[in-house]
């Protein structure tokens, strides 16, 4: 990967909502969070890169998912145990969980997804709001609209963002109460991170623009669904409720990607 | 070397062991650290003991009918104090609904109470244009030897002057007291130490706001985390001649951070009584207090951790000899954990408190009163914690709804018609009250572990109050709970194991109610240190007389630091007994 690389900007982003999220809000809880989900991911990069692949990867993309795992997850009673185990999980799924060579899942998607679906008695997502703070806020998302942009994924943000807007429309159509409250969710810190680092990701994004744009449509759709299951107390969907977003893409997104691999696979076979 | 299938089978197990040590850690954290109490047994007595008393909420501006469930969800307050000076201690309730009373029950000696709050004139205190009430402080402001009683309200606080023959008069305006609050705090406190005490009353909404004739629905919180727009916190000195003055600028402790609860104590040992307040939507916050001249917001380690703050109960968690301090908070699996804070006084060495919540300390779930007291005579402060937001329909929970205005930006959710209709969904309801018993330092096999379920405590009404008194004279601490929109509840202690000792406490140079006089009981090689307070947990006040566990122990040195300085050192004390301890006029 050359310096020149997007994912540089996208590392230099997240670095700026870390820096910029600590100094003002301490969202981190204490710095052995962060040195815990680092240290992991960029260790285990390493190490099963260099086992499994014979050299050692480029730690770029630990870095970003160690610092998302770092920020979105908040655990119960200072307990350590998930952000080493989730950064350990979040990197070793792209190495065990993979079809043709390439992972599924987005990382810190994937361990995110995890630890709230099965360790929700431990892990919670909902806890930083980052002040709730509209400067901030918008900050990050002129940087990280920039970023999108050179980085060419901006289409895939502006598709979630523009289908996020037009779905909350109808779920208020369907759900009643006021528009803003099924608006607001974009305007906080989990989508930033969502719409920036997760659903962009060009190594769990399908081939094609159009595609891409059709799978991000439909993580909008499912996570529509999920939000319908809140508003209508659907129990079956009460895992999903808290984080509707991440667990839309945490299904959404493998599926796209396998469905992709294999065309491709077909077609190189043609 | 492995072949690379070898290796990556290899790494296909340690994927699937870590996957299977997520789900064995997550089910071990949520086992809680639960037990079999020793000789410890609470049994529910209220309507046997004749207290009936039901709190009743606020109803409030059809303006925010939509959140009004959520808003007005406050005021079940419980305040203990001998209101008689019979030696027995009595009983204060507070409700919120205009037209419903308030409740002030006699002992009666006999294991029962009497409400006398109408005949009393401490009743009728919920009328519109006036407020409700959130809850109640007792202090003898004027040192006539009779505890006086501020009620904080939604509307006008209100001083009541115990005038001794078992009425009050309401002596609010002539004290200068009438400034509308939204309030659901306040502690008597003697900053200045000058002999007389002095009030601090928390906002919590603005004091702009009148909750039946709202002018704007922009009446929230901007932030969960970092909020600032709250009522603010006011202090007044006490001038000895019946009227108080807002010194609150001059003293630097206008917070307007949301505080839900307020207690006073001399946490860095200077002999000045500190402020440390417990905020909703934010960090909690230490006001030591310089000399009595100001107040300085202290670096104490709180700042950078933001939470919702709900009550501050204090206690010698170790028997070290320090004021260690109890913060609770909310915990709702799946969507937050924030944790209760057990943060342990090292001021005097490190200059800060260290946070040490773990398991059943950290999660007692929408956690709200708190306090500390020795339910079993071991020796070690045990903790009652009282929990559950809005019990309504069990089918139905706000959470999803809630979660989806509080990740948002402030000005969404600071204005209350942005927010979902709550309707007849409940918020972390029906949540068990948690009996967190002491079993010494960590080091040494100890830590706390929730007995309530073995003591007895079932409830699963929502508490707000709690409070602690030996209310038998028996030697044993009772639990008080205030319920919102639920009956009071009173726990009786059954418990006969360990000796005990109790102190009342009279001040003469200083305040007559020794508001702030801590007694340091030295047993068993341990210093255990408690203070008398004028106000503690979240709404809610424990008896003045300190009750010490002392196990198998007898008292030692019990050294007695009376607010105006004194110290005072008393030995060969016998356990078991009451000691009524007159301050020194020298």
């Amino acid at each position: 990967m050359k310096w020149s690389d997007p994912k540089y900007l996208i590392v230099l982003l997240i670095t700026l909502v870390l820096v910029a999220g600590e100094a003002r809000y301490d969202i981190l809880g204490g710095y052995d969070r962060l040195a815990t989900t680092l240290g992991i991911c960029i260790g285990t990069e390493v190490v099963l890169s260099w086992w499994l692949r014979g050299r050692v990867a480029n730690i770029a993309s630990a870095y970003i998912t160690g610092i998302s795992l770092a920020l979105l997850t908040k655990p119960q009673a200072n307990i350590l145990w998930p952000f080493a185990l989730g950064a350990f999980l979040a990197i070793g799924s792209k190495y065990v969980l993979t079809y043709h060579g390439r992972h599924l899942w987005n990382p810190s998607n994937f361990a995110i997804a995890l630890l709230v679906l099965v360790a929700s008695d431990s892990v919670a997502i909902l806890s930083h709001q980052w002040g709730n703070d509209l400067r901030i806020n918008l900050i990050i998302w002129a940087f990280g609209l920039a970023v999108a942009w050179r980085a060419r994924v901006l289409h895939v943000t502006l598709t979630y963002v523009a289908c996020f807007v037009l779905l909350a429309v109808v779920r208020n159509a369907i759900v009643g109460g006021p528009l803003l409250a099924e608006l607001a969710p974009i305007t906080g810190p989990m989508y930033q991170l969502f719409v920036f680092f997760m659903v962009t990701d060009p190594r769990t994004t399908v081939g094609t623009r159009r595609g891409r744009m059709l799978v991000v449509a439909i993580v909008a759709l499912v996570e529509t669904i999920i939000r319908l299951g809140g508003d209508f107390q659907v129990t079956l969907l009460r895992p999903f409720y808290p984080s509707p977003p991440i667990l839309a893409l945490a299904i959404v997104g493998p599926i796209a990607m396998w469905w992709d691999l294999y065309r491709q696979g077909r077609k190189a076979v043609a | 070397m492995l072949q690379p299938s070898k290796r990556r089978f290899v790494v296909i197990v340690a994927f699937a062991a870590a996957v299977a040590a997520v789900v064995f850690l997550d089910r071990r954290g949520s086992g809680g650290d639960r037990g079999v109490p020793a000789a410890l047994r609470l049994t529910e007595v209220a309507q046997q003991s004749g207290i009936d008393f039901t709190h009743r909420a606020p109803t409030l501006d059809p303006k925010i009918a939509n959140i009004a469930a959520h808003v007005g969800a406050l005021g079940a307050c419980v305040s203990v104090a001998d209101v008689d000076n019979d030696g027995w201690p009595d009983l204060y309730f507070t409700t919120s609904q205009f037209g419903a009373d308030n409740a002030l029950y006699l002992n009666q000696h006999d294991g029962t109470f009497r409400d006398v709050a109408a005949t009393a004139g401490v009743g009728s205190l919920n009328r519109a244009g006036e407020g409700v009430s959130m809850g109640a402080v007792w202090g003898d402001y004027d040192n006539d030897g009779f505890e006086d009683l501020l009620v904080y309200k939604w509307g006008y606080p209100q001083l009541l002057h115990n005038l001794g023959h078992g009425r009050f008069e309401d002596v609010t305006a002539r004290a200068g007291l009438r400034r509308w609050m939204n309030s659901n705090g306040a502690v008597w406190l003697d900053f200045d130490r000058d002999g007389l005490l002095d009030l601090y009353i928390t906002g919590y909404f603005r004091s702009d706001i009148d909750f039946w004739h709202l002018r704007s629905t922009r009446i929230m919180q901007h932030s969960w985390e970092f909020a600032s727009n709250g009522g603010k916190n006011l202090l007044f000195r006490n001038l000895g001649n019946g009227h108080f003055e807002d010194v609150t600028d001059a003293m630097g402790v206008g917070s307007t951070r949301w505080t839900l609860a307020a207690t006073a104590a001399d946490f860095n040992d200077d002999g000045w009584p500190d402020l440390y307040l417990a905020n909703d939507y934010g960090p909690e916050e230490l006001f030591l207090n310089r000399e009595g001249k100001r107040f300085e917001l202290a670096h104490a380690g709180l700042e950078d951790d933001s939470k919702s703050g709900m009550a501050a109960a204090v206690g010698d968690v170790y028997n070290r000899g320090r004021l260690d301090v109890f913060v609770t908070n909310i915990s709702e699996r799946g969507f937050l954990f924030q944790g209760n804070n057990l943060r342990i006084n090292f001021l005097k060495e490190l200059g800060r408190f260290n946070e040490i919540a773990t398991g059943a300390v950290a999660d007692a779930g929408w956690a709200w009163g708190a306090q500390f007291g020795d339910l079993n005579n071991d020796g070690w402060l045990d903790l009652v914690v009282v929990n559950g937001f809005i019990s309504a329909d069990s089918g139905r929970d706000y959470w999803y709804a809630m979660s989806k205005v509080a990740g948002a930006q402030g000005r969404i959710f600071e204005d209350a018609k942005n927010w979902p209709a709550i309707g007849t969904a409940s918020l972390s309801g029906y949540e068990r009250s948690r009996v967190l018993l002491n079993r010494g330092r960590e080091g040494l096999g100890g830590g706390f572990v929730d007995v309530a379920e073995e003591a007895g405590v079932t409830d699963r009404l929502d508490g707000r109050g709690v409070a602690m008194a030996d209310l038998f004279n028996v030697g044993t601490l009772d639990v008080v709970i205030a319920n919102e929109k639920g009956r009071a509840l009173l726990y009786r202690n059954g418990a006969h194991a360990g000796h005990w000792v109790e102190f009342k406490l009279i001040g003469t140079r200083s305040n007559r109610s020794a508001i702030g006089a801590e007694v340091t009981v030295e047993f068993g090689g341990m210093p255990q240190r408690q203070v008398v307070d004028g106000g503690v947990g979240f709404c809610s006040q424990n008896d003045r007389r300190l009750h010490f566990g002392l196990g198998d122990e007898t008292p030692g040195r019990v050294t007695i630091r009376w607010p105006s300085g004194t110290a005072q050192v008393l030995e060969g004390l016998a356990p078991d007994r009451l000691y009524e301890i007159t301050e020194s006029r020298k």
